[in-house]
C-alpha cells in the first residue's frame, strides 16, 4: 500500500505503524461521572466496519508524524490521508 | 455408514457403489432449539458436541458459503498446548487430548499426526522465559522439554544454528504437538454431527436477528427466518460483522495473515518449527510442501490477501534459519482473516442479550483450539455454565481488568 503523506508525498506503507481506529484521538475524561465504563469503551471495544475505516498511523521510518487514514478493509484502497493533528483540532481537541 | 479397513476392500471389490456422501445437505427448518451460526471447524465441533455429548437435539448449523470454506481451510494446520496462563494451559491441553483421540470418537481419518513443535530461543532471557513457561505447561499436565542445540542439531541438522543476529541457543519442545489434516477436521466433525441429527445448512447467510425484550427469537437468513431457542454465532474472521446485527461492539479488530506452501519436496522436515523471533514458522504437509507463515500485516483488513512487505519479512526468516530454503518455489501464498481480541485470547461467553452466545476471538490460534472449543462451546450451551476449563473468556475481563495477555502486549490486537 502507498500513503500519500501530505507533505511528504507518496511513501511505502511499510514506513508506518499502524495504531488503529481515529477515535482513539479522543480520549475520555478522567474525571467524568462514568470514566470507567467510557475508558473500557475506549480502550477494548472496537466497531471494527467492513468497509471504510478512519484510522491512525504514525510514520515511523519518517517524519514521526501522525496521520489519518482513510481506508478500505475490503479492498484496502486509500481514499484520504490527514495529519492527525488538523484532524483533531477540527474535531474540538484543544490539547 | 462406518468407515472400516474391511468397508475399503468391500468397495474395492464392488466398484466403490456404495459410498454415500458423508452428511446431508439439509433444508431449513421453521425453527430449532439451538441455531450455531458459522459452518467452521469450530461451529460443527459445537454442534457434534451439542448432539452427541450433551444429548441435545434440534440443532441446526448455519454457513453461508459452503462448510469449512473460512479459516479452518485456510490455517496452517499446527496443533500443540504450549501456553503459560492459567487461563489458556488447562483448554489447550484438553484440546490437544481431544485431537489425540479425534480420529477413533470421529471414526474418521482427520490425519491427526503428533510429529512434534519446535520453538526456538536465541537469549539467556529467552530461556529462562522458556523454561518457565514449560514448568507452566508440566503443571497443567502437559509435556514440554528444553532443547539443547546440539539435541536440536541431531533431529534438524539443516538448521542454521549460528545466525548473527539470532544464533540459536536452545529451543522448548512439545513432542505431542503437530500437525492435522485441516479440511479433515471440518468434514469429520460434519459428518459426527449429521449422524446425530444436526442440520447442515449451507449456503444460508445470517442477515439479521430477531430481537424482542432483550431475548433473542431467532434469525432472518437468506434463506428465511429461522427461529431459536438458543443462537450461537461461531465465526472468527467475520465476528464484528455478526455481532453488529445484534447492535453489539466487540473487544476485536480483524487482521490479515499470510501463510504460504511451497511446491512438494520429498520428507525434509520432520516437524514444527517456530522462529518467533524472526517472525517465521514452518511445517511440512504430508503432500510435501513446507507449509510456512509469519506475521500479521498489522491493519484491519477483512481483505483475505495481504501486501509484499510482509511477503518479503517472512522469506527472510525462513532464509536466515533454514538456508536449506534458497532454491524452494513458493506454490501459493494467501490470506486468511484473524478476530485479534485485545488481549490476544479468545471470548466464549453469553452475550447480554438472553439467549444470544458468542465464540471468537481467536487471533491466530483457533485450528488447534477446534475440539476444546467445540466441546466447551456446547457446555456453555447446553447448560448455561461455563466448562471448567473456560471459565477466564469471558466478555467482562476487559472492564474487570482480567487480561489473559500471554506475553504482555496490552490492548494493542496487532501485536499479539
Amino acid at each position: 500500500m502507498i500513503i500519500h503523506h501530505p507533505i511528504l508525498g507518496p511513501r511505502d506503507s511499510a514506513e508506518f505503524t499502524y495504531l488503529g481506529d481515529a477515535n482513539l484521538i479522543h480520549r475520555p475524561d478522567w474525571q467524568a461521572e462514568d470514566a470507567l465504563a467510557q475508558f473500557t469503551d475506549y480502550g477494548y471495544q472496537r466497531k471494527n466496519p467492513a468497509g471504510v475505516h478512519r484510522e491512525l498511523w504514525f510514520h515511523e521510518q519518517g517524519d514521526r508524524s501522525w496521520l489519518v487514514v482513510t481506508r478500505n478493509t475490503v479492498t484496502h484502497e486509500i481514499t484520504k490521508v490527514e495529519l492527525a493533528r488538523d484532524v483533531a483540532r477540527a474535531e474540538g481537541r484543544d490539547t | 455408514m462406518r468407515y472400516s479397513g474391511l468397508r475399503v476392500i468391500k468397495e474395492a471389490l464392488t466398484g466403490h457403489r456404495g459410498w454415500g456422501p458423508a452428511w446431508r445437505d439439509a433444508d431449513p427448518k421453521p425453527d430449532y432449539d439451538y441455531v450455531i451460526i458459522g459452518g467452521g471447524g469450530h461451529g460443527l465441533a459445537t454442534a457434534y458436541y451439542l448432539a452427541k455429548k450433551y444429548g441435545k437435539s434440534r440443532i441446526a448449523v448455519l454457513e453461508k458459503g459452503w462448510i469449512g470454506g473460512g479459516n479452518v481451510g485456510r490455517n496452517t494446520t499446527i496443533i500443540r498446548s504450549n501456553y503459560l496462563l492459567d487461563g489458556n494451559e488447562p483448554f489447550y491441553e484438553l484440546s490437544l487430548q481431544l485431537w489425540e483421540n479425534l480420529e477413533q470418537e470421529l471414526n474418521y481419518n482427520a490425519m491427526v499426526s503428533q510429529r512434534g513443535i519446535l520453538n526456538l530461543f536465541h537469549t539467556d532471557a529467552q530461556r529462562d522465559a522458556f523454561i518457565r513457561r514449560g514448568n507452566a505447561m508440566m503443571l497443567n499436565g502437559a509435556d514440554a522439554d528444553l532443547m539443547s542445540t546440539e539435541r536440536i542439531l541431531e533431529k534438524y541438522p539443516f538448521l542454521n544454528v549460528h545466525n548473527a543476529r539470532f544464533p540459536i541457543k536452545g529451543g522448548l519442545a512439545q513432542h505431542r504437538g503437530g500437525t492435522v489434516r485441516h479440511d479433515a477436521v471440518a468434514w469429520g466433525y460434519a459428518r459426527g454431527a449429521d449422524q446425530h441429527g444436526v442440520d447442515i445448512i449451507q449456503n444460508c447467510e445470517v442477515t439479521g436477528f430477531r430481537i424482542e425484550h432483550g431475548k433473542v427469537l431467532g434469525v432472518e437468513t437468506s434463506r428465511g427466518y429461522i427461529g431459536a431457542k438458543k443462537v450461537a454465532s461461531c465465526v472468527a474472521g467475520s465476528s464484528s460483522r455478526v455481532m453488529e446485527k445484534a447492535g453489539m461492539r466487540l473487544p476485536i479488530e480483524s487482521h490479515v495473515l499470510q501463510a504460504f506452501v511451497s511446491e512438494g519436496l520429498k520428507p525434509v522436515l520432520p516437524g514444527v518449527i517456530t522462529f518467533g523471533a524472526g517472525h517465521f514458522y514452518c511445517s511440512q504437509s504430508d503432500k510435501g510442501g513446507l507449509v510456512f507463515g509469519g506475521d500479521l500485516d498489522g491493519y484491519n483488513s477483512y481483505a483475505q490477501r495481504g501486501n509484499l512487505p510482509v511477503v518479503e519479512d517472512v522469506c527472510e526468516g525462513g532464509m536466515a534459519i533454514f538456508p536449506m530454503l534458497g532454491r524452494v518455489r513458493l506454490l501459493r501464498m494467501w490470506g486468511g482473516i484473524m478476530d485479534m481480541s485485545m488481549d490476544g485470547s479468545p471470548i466464549i461467553d453469553q452475550t447480554h442479550i438472553e439467549g444470544l452466545y458468542f465464540n471468537g476471538g481467536w487471533c491466530y490460534g483457533g485450528f488447534k483450539a477446534t475440539p476444546a472449543s467445540g466441546l466447551v462451546y456446547a457446555h456453555l450451551l447446553a447448560t448455561d455454565t461455563p466448562h471448567p476449563t473456560a471459565t477466564a473468556y469471558r466478555f467482562d475481563r476487559f472492564e474487570r481488568g482480567l487480561m489473559i495477555d500471554e506475553k504482555g502486549m496490552g490492548n494493542q490486537p496487532n501485536l499479539h
